[in-house]
Parts: structure tokens; C-alpha cells; sequence
């Protein structure tokens, strides 16, 4: 199967923290706390009193940004232990929410795609989203066949988590389910897929 | 008219066949000796010889009760195929009224509408449905308005919302899909559902149609056809099944090409749905066999030229590859170089 | 081929509801049901005045599944171009005249957890429709209707006692009272949408505070009615045709086509759908658009031109028609 050529990747336009907003509302994972600081560095630091921060070090656990964004006074922070921590209290924050208030999405692409699908269930325009991406390009998948997610994959094909089909990652992404497509590759000769690549590292 | 309904499968033993007539009634996608996408969009208004395809504006044929049939098992299987966002409910009810008035208009004989203000009786005989509810009220119905007249209409159903210039997938009933999965493209806009589609995007195809379904205008629907290839005569080719149905690509020798590759035609046609302003895509698939389409000789020798000189990315993309060169070489058989005439109905 | 599906209609009722407001109400010809359409929808009317034929878009006011007939509202304007003046002075029960279908520029967002509509005199109308939509579906909505003087707004009343004072809130201009948009706007839940319809300055005015508060652009929504400003008198070339047509003062491109025998594409005659979008081969003074859809790139590239609302300063345009 042809993948070149494909066009559903999605764009992210960058955190571009908008002035006019009454609240400021970061979901950040890993690498994406440079993003907020680069936000800091690029209008100046007023913002911050009118923001709240929610953090997962996930995969960038080393580089101890928890303790960077501390320094930056935010009118809140926290460190949540992991990503389903994290967006169980998004979702909270999200209802008592208000019109105004802009949300904030940095980290990878599969982190993005979950906290965006939170979002949108309070009746949030992806559009109106402010996204950046950083960190490992790896990619969360959904295996077609059997709907399994796997995470941080890397290569294509990759072998299902749940199903153990070899799989050839698609650029076709959902927002809704916050995923890339796996399609099994040898389905027409079992048997025959090729050796994995490294692709997405 | 009353239509005889055959008893069929579309999987396992694949006894699917079309009679003479649904030949002759066959919405042959090609109009002329080549093929390109382009957005080949005419108003949907009854056309044709009598007794093809467009003379109805919801066609309901001889395969019925056993596409019905298939559906069923489809969806016993995989729920994950009928799915609407939570904001498609006015648009679901639209569709329910739009197609129950299109088939008790048009088939008289096998189904009847009865409308009492808000109180509605709703009657399939072919399927042995007598249901009465109340138009706007989903707790009077056994499931959703959408899911229950999609079981009861040939065909795949998509509706797509329209917001801020765009077009989004967000509701369906998809289990005839030419590889295309709703599961995952429920929620993507026009140009991000139509991703995989290769050479489309970079001659403009989706920006112009884009263009036009966005003024596509409530008592106008319009039609175009699609088409690609499947091998036996299977509905449900879809990506979830694809490692199931896959290898069947590889079984078409120069012996079965007759019985074994299908020409596969979708009949879409678009309606602006009036309470939701929404618009409904229907997907009809029509399957015919190589040996049933050469018994017309202008599309043996038409298609035999649109699949011997199809640019490589459509073969590839489309899934021919591996059994395209049999194919052409036994249409060949049937080409005797003969001019076609314009048009796609049979001589 | 074409299917023709405008609709002859009989004028079945006129009904004066306010100072300079007249409620007109439409039923088939041919006793055929109207077509349900959704709130916010608006059809083209086309009056026969005389000689000439106008075209002009009103917004449906009545029940969206009410298809025994259509309702309009129209306000007597000063400076008519004539379709008001002729609907308030010369019309009257049993008269008949062609009805477009429904056609929505002004759909409200089905995703929404709350609607708030923001409406300004005869800007009304197209809210009419939605609340009794969005009061079927069950939705959560709320209407701020601004108004000159109690007499002149039409509809506070019924509005109140159909949807309740919680949900319809009047402000009136001779009472010093104006919609208290920030107040309004500064604690909604995530999620709501805004919808304006009003004069020009009404809607430039909630839009932007809305987005000075950080409503984001997706939650924004309004619609105005353009009706084609007059200006000098210019002839436009078909270069396909190889025709001249004479494009009056008051007339917009558009009309001097049809006056013309020339189908052009339309659905809102008030530049905001695109249907009318005419490529320009050459002209030669400086196009004036008036039009909410072109890009402003478009817009400046002077090769596209919305008929239906746009002129030209100068003596001459040809059109890629």
C-alpha cells in the first residue's frame, strides 16, 4: 500500500498565548513545558498570574522541567504522576470552566490527541485549541482490526499490542480517538511483511 | 412493479448474482474510454432507461433483503459500523424521514408511510416491519432514528455537519465501505476523511466539491459515481476486516476472473437535510461480476480500456494491483477495438 | 438539466406587528406542503413591482416544522430600494409571488451547551425560528433583544410569555436600557455560543468585545443582510457572450443581468454565501466590494467580484461570464 502523499496529519499552530484571554489553561507533558517557556520568554511573563498548569514529566522525567515551571510563579501548578492523572483533572477544570478562558495543549502528538479529545467533550472547538508539539514523534496507533491502542510506536510496520498483527502505520490520524490508523500489512500474503524502520523516533 | 427479492449471500459461499435485468440496470461508472477523478456531480433527478438505477431517487433492487440481511451480521459483529456523534440527533431524524418517504413513494407495493402529525406508522413488508412512533421522540423507536432506517435502506450512510466552511463526518452507517473505516474517520472534515485519496488533492478535486456541497441546496440533491474493484462478491470490504478479506486478492487466475473479479460501483448522492442543515451522503454499492458486464459489449470494451491505461497511483491505490493484469487480459477477449458511444448505458 | 424548485406562494395574511413592522405570511399556490427548514434560514422573495423584478432575502420567522406556510417580518426602511416599500404599500392579501427554498447562512451549532442570541430591532426574526427549534430539541438557550422604543419591537411580548422572562430579556433604547454585553458575556460556560443579527454597528460591537474577552472565533456567530449599495451608473462586459449590459444606480450587477435575460447563480443576494463569485477579466476603474465572503487577498487581487452586492467606480468591467 501507497502512503506518500497523505494529507490528514495534523498541523499544530503553536502555544501563541492570546492576550485577550481572561484565563490561561496549560496541559503540558514532557518536553512540551519548553513550550510554555518559550511563550514566557517571546510576550513577557504577565500572563502567568491568570494561568493554571497542569504537568506530566512522562518520558522527560530527567530533565526535571517540573522544577522549571515552578520558578515561573504561575497562579497554579501541578504535577500529576502520569497522563490519565493529568487529564482526569482537566476534565474537572473543564466543566467549572468559562467562556474566555484558552486552553493550551504542548507534549507528543498522542498526549495532544487524548487531552483534545477531553476538550472536546465540554464542547470545545478543536480549532480553538492552542497546540504545539515537542518531544519524541513517536505515535499512538489504532490498530484497525481489533481497536487496540498501542503508544510510543516508532516504527512501521509494528506488531499490535493487543492483537499481534504486523501493522503499516498510516499517516491518517483521528482526532477523536487521538490516533494514527494501523493497517496489517501482509493481510494479501501473510507472511511477507517487511522488516520494521525506524520512523518515528 | 413489484420487485422479486432474491435469497443470496455476499460471504462464504458468495451465491450473489445479478438477473438480466439488474445488468441492464447497472449504473456503469464510465462515461467515456479513460478514467480521472474529477467532481462529477449532476443533479439527481430520475434518468435512464427504464428500470436502471437513476430512475428512482432511492433505488431499492432486487438484492433487498439479502443486503439487509448482510448488514445484520455486520453489525452483530461490529457495533463500532453505526455510529452519531451526540449533536446528530435533528439530522438522524431528517434522514429517517427522507428515506421512508423516498421508498413508500417510489415502492408503494413494499412499503407504506402513514403520517398523523407526530405520530407516524412506518411499514417494510419485504423485512416484516410494522413499527408506529413518535417523529422526534428516539425513546419510541427500538434504537436510534438513524440506525433504524439504515437497516431497512440499501446502501452506506454518512452525515456530514457543516461548520465554519467546512463539512464533518460525524454521523454513519457504513458496512458496504470501499476500505474506508467510520470508527476512525467519524469526526474529520471533508478534506482530512478523503486523506488516503491520492492525486485528488493536488488537482483541486476536494476544494471544488468542497465548494459546492457547501451551497448544495435543500430540494436539489445531486449524484456522481465512484467505482474500484472487489474480488467474490463481497459487501463488507472494509479496513477492520481487510486481513480476512485481503487474501482473496491473491486467488484470481486467468480461469476465474469471470466469476471471481466484480466491478464495484458506489451511486453517492447528496441531500441537504432540512432541520439540521446537514447533509446526507448515501453511498450505494452496486457489485457486478466480469461475466454479467460483458454481456454488454460497450462496457466489455470500455472497461476493458479504462483498466488496461488506469495511472499506476489509482491501481495501486484502489488495490489492483496484483490481479489487474489478469483482469485486462481476459477483457481483452471481449475488445475488438470497436469505437464506444458516449454515455454509460448499454447500447 | 436543472430542477426548478422555487415555489409560487399567496400572500395569506398581512399583519401590522409593531411600528414599520408588517408580518407577511405565505402559503402554496399549488396547496403543496412548504418544506421544513432550520432556524435561521432565510428564502429569496421575488416581487413582481411593476416592471421590474426584485429579489430580496428575508429570514423565516415561523415555525421551522410549520409547513402549511411561511412567515416574514420586514421593517419598513427610509431610502427603501423598494422591496420594503413595496411589501409595506403595495402588496396585500391574496397576491402572489415566487418563494426560493430555504437556504441556512445562519445555522446555530448543534455541539453547543448553551446558545446565547443577541438580536437588534428587526434583527429578531431569524432567532424566532431557532427558539422554537432549539426549544423542541430541548436546548439551553437565552435571548437579549435590544429595541428602540416598546412599540417598535415586535414579538418582546409573546417571547416573554412563551419562553419565559428568565430566557428573554428586553432592552429598550427610550428607556436607557442597553444589552449589558460584557456582564453577559464574562461567566458562560465553555462550550456556549453567541449569535448576533442587528444592524452593522450592533454586531461589529458584540463581536468585538466578545473576542476582546477571549471568545474564540468558532463560538462567534452573526448575520447581516447586505442589501447592494447604490452608486454611479457603469456597464459591465460578458466576455464569454461578448455582451453589454447597463448596470443602473440602484441597481446591483446581479439584477441588471437578470433584467438582462442573464442566470447567474445565487442563494442570498446579500454577499455573504460565495454562490455569485464572478471571475473579473479587466477593469477599468476600482472595484467596490461590499461582500462578507471574498478573502481580503481576494479581495485585493481585483480578479474576483460577488455580484449580487459589489459594484465598480468607473465606466467599465468584464466578466468572465
Amino acid at each position: 500500500m501507497l502512503v506518500a502523499g497523505i494529507k490528514s496529519r495534523p498541523v499544530y499552530g503553536g502555544l501563541n498565548v492570546d492576550t485577550h484571554a481572561k484565563r490561561h489553561l496549560f496541559a503540558l507533558e514532557g518536553e512540551g513545558a519548553l513550550a510554555l517557556m518559550d511563550q514566557v520568554k517571546a510576550v513577557g511573563p504577565d500572563f502567568l498570574e491568570h494561568s493554571d498548569i497542569l504537568y506530566v514529566a512522562a518520558a522527560s522525567a530527567a530533565h526535571e522541567h517540573d522544577k522549571a515551571l515552578a520558578k515561573l510563579g504561575a497562579d497554579t501548578l501541578w504535577v500529576a504522576p502520569t497522563i490519565p492523572v493529568l487529564l482526569n483533572r482537566l476534565n474537572v477544570m473543564l466543566g467549572q470552566a468559562h467562556m474566555g478562558t484558552h486552553i493550551y495543549l504542548s507534549g507528543t502528538e498522542g498526549f495532544i490527541g487524548q487531552a483534545q479529545q477531553v476538550a472536546m467533550n465540554h464542547g470545545v472547538d478543536p480549532a480553538s485549541l492552542h497546540k504545539e508539539h515537542r518531544g519524541s514523534t513517536a505515535r499512538r496507533v489504532q490498530c484497525v482490526h481489533c481497536k487496540g491502542i498501542t503508544d510510543n510506536v516508532t516504527t512501521s510496520p509494528y506488531t499490535c499490542s493487543a492483537c499481534g498483527l504486523p501493522l503499516l502505520v498510516r499517516d491518517h490520524y483521528s482526532r477523536r480517538l487521538g490516533a494514527f490508523q494501523g493497517v496489517n500489512i501482509d493481510a494479501e500474503e501473510p507472511g511477507t511483511a517487511p522488516k520494521p524502520q525506524e520512523l518515528f523516533p | 412493479m413489484n420487485i422479486k427479492f432474491k435469497t443470496e449471500s455476499f460471504r462464504n459461499d458468495y451465491t450473489f448474482k445479478n438477473s438480466a435485468e439488474a445488468i441492464r440496470r447497472f449504473p456503469f461508472p464510465f462515461n467515456e474510454d479513460k478514467y480521472m477523478y474529477s467532481v462529477n456531480m449532476e443533479p439527481h433527478v430520475p434518468a435512464g432507461p427504464p428500470g436502471h438505477a437513476y430512475n428512482k431517487p432511492i433505488d431499492v433492487d432486487e438484492h433487498y433483503v439479502a443486503e439487509m440481511h448482510d448488514r445484520a451480521m455486520v453489525l452483530k459483529e461490529d457495533p463500532l459500523r453505526y455510529q452519531a456523534l451526540p449533536h446528530m440527533m435533528a439530522a438522524q431524524w431528517d434522514t429517517l424521514e427522507l428515506l421512508m418517504e423516498a421508498q413508500a413513494a417510489g415502492y408503494p407495493e413494499h412499503f407504506t408511510l402513514e403520517r398523523n402529525g407526530g405520530q407516524w406508522r412506518w411499514i417494510n413488508r419485504p423485512m416484516g416491519i410494522d413499527q408506529t412512533f413518535t417523529f422526534g421522540d428516539a425513546s419510541t423507536l427500538p434504537m436510534e432514528p438513524l440506525e433504524f432506517i439504515t437497516r431497512q435502506a440499501q446502501g452506506d450512510f454518512v452525515i456530514v455537519d457543516q461548520r465554519d466552511g467546512q463539512l464533518w463526518c460525524d454521523a454513519g452507517m457504513v458496512t458496504t465501505q470501499a476500505d474506508w473505516s467510520l470508527d476512525f474517520d467519524i469526526g474529520m472534515n471533508f478534506h482530512e476523511w478523503h486523506g488516503p485519496v491520492p492525486l485528488a488533492h493536488e488537482i483541486g478535486v476536494f476544494d471544488r466539491a468542497l465548494k459546492f456541497l457547501l451551497n448544495l441546496q435543500q430540494g436539489k440533491p445531486v449524484r456522481r459515481l465512484n467505482w474500484t474493484m472487489t474480488i467474490n462478491p463481497r459487501l463488507d470490504t472494509s479496513p477492520e476486516n481487510y486481513h480476512k478479506w485481503g487474501p482473496d486478492r491473491a486467488t484470481v487466475t486467468p480461469e476465474n476472473v469471470g466469476n471471481k473479479v466484480h466491478l464495484r460501483c458506489e451511486l453517492q448522492s447528496l441531500w441537504r437535510l432540512p432541520r439540521s442543515n446537514a447533509i446526507l451522503f448515501v453511498i450505494r454499492c452496486y457489485l457486478i461480476k466480469m461475466e454479467e458486464l460483458v454481456t454488454v459489449p460497450k462496457w466489455a470494451r470500455r472497461f476493458h480500456r479504462v483498466l488496461r491505461d488506469l495511472p499506476p497511483e489509482l491501481v495501486d491505490y484502489k488495490g489492483l494491483t496484483r490481479y489487474r493484469p489478469a483482469t485486462v487480459g481476459w477483457l481483452s477477449r471481449f475488445d475488438d477495438g470497436q469505437p464506444t458511444s458516449p454515455g454509460i448505458y448499454p447500447e | 438539466m436543472t430542477i426548478n424548485t422555487e415555489m409560487k406562494v399567496r400572500v395569506a395574511k398581512v399583519t401590522q406587528v409593531a411600528d414599520k413592522v408588517k408580518r407577511f405570511r405565505f402559503e402554496r399556490v399549488d396547496g403543496e406542503p412548504m418544506p421544513v427548514f432550520s432556524g435561521g434560514a432565510h428564502v429569496i422573495v421575488s416581487m413582481r413591482d411593476g416592471k421590474a423584478l426584485r429579489r430580496n432575502p428575508y429570514s423565516l420567522m415561523s415555525s421551522p416544522e410549520d409547513t402549511k406556510g411561511y412567515e416574514i417580518s420586514v421593517l419598513r426602511v427610509e431610502n427603501s430600494r423598494g422591496g420594503s416599500a413595496f411589501l409595506h404599500e403595495t402588496l396585500k392579501e391574496g397576491d402572489e409571488l415566487v418563494l426560493s427554498q430555504p437556504v441556512n447562512l445562519f445555522p446555530f451549532d448543534q455541539r453547543a451547551k448553551k446558545h446565547i442570541m443577541m438580536a437588534g430591532g428587526i434583527g429578531i426574526t431569524p432567532f424566532l425560528a431557532m427558539m422554537d427549534q432549539m426549544e423542541r430539541e430541548g436546548k439551553n438557550f437565552e435571548l437579549h433583544y435590544a429595541v428602540r422604543t416598546r412599540t417598535h419591537g415586535a414579538y418582546w411580548k409573546d417571547l416573554q410569555q412563551r419562553y419565559g422572562a428568565h430566557r428573554v430579556k428586553v432592552y429598550c433604547d427610550a428607556e436607557n436600557l442597553f444589552i449589558p454585553v460584557e456582564k453577559i458575556l464574562a461567566n458562560q460556560p465553555l462550550g456556549t455560543h453567541l449569535y448576533v443579527c442587528g444592524p452593522a454597528g450592533m454586531i461589529n460591537g458584540v463581536l468585538g468585545k466578545a473576542r476582546d474577552m477571549g471568545w474564540p472565533k468558532q463560538n462567534l456567530h452573526s448575520e447581516e443582510f447586505l442589501a447592494p449599495p447604490p452608486g454611479k451608473a457603469f456597464q459591465v462586459k460578458l466576455a464569454k457572450s461578448s455582451r453589454a449590459i447597463d448596470v443602473a444606480p440602484h441597481q446591483s450587477i446581479l439584477e441588471a443581468l437578470e433584467a438582462n435575460g442573464v442566470d447567474a447563480p445565487y442563494l442570498c443576494r446579500g454577499g455573504a454565501c460565495g454562490q455569485c463569485e464572478t471571475g473579473v477579466v479587466s477593469c477599468d476603474g476600482a472595484l467596490e466590494h461590499n461582500d462578507h465572503f471574498l478573502e481580503p487577498d481576494d479581495k485585493a487581487s481585483g480578479r474576483k467580484i460577488m455580484i449580487c452586492v459589489s459594484r465598480i467606480k468607473g465606466n467599465e468591467v468584464t466578466l468572465d461570464l
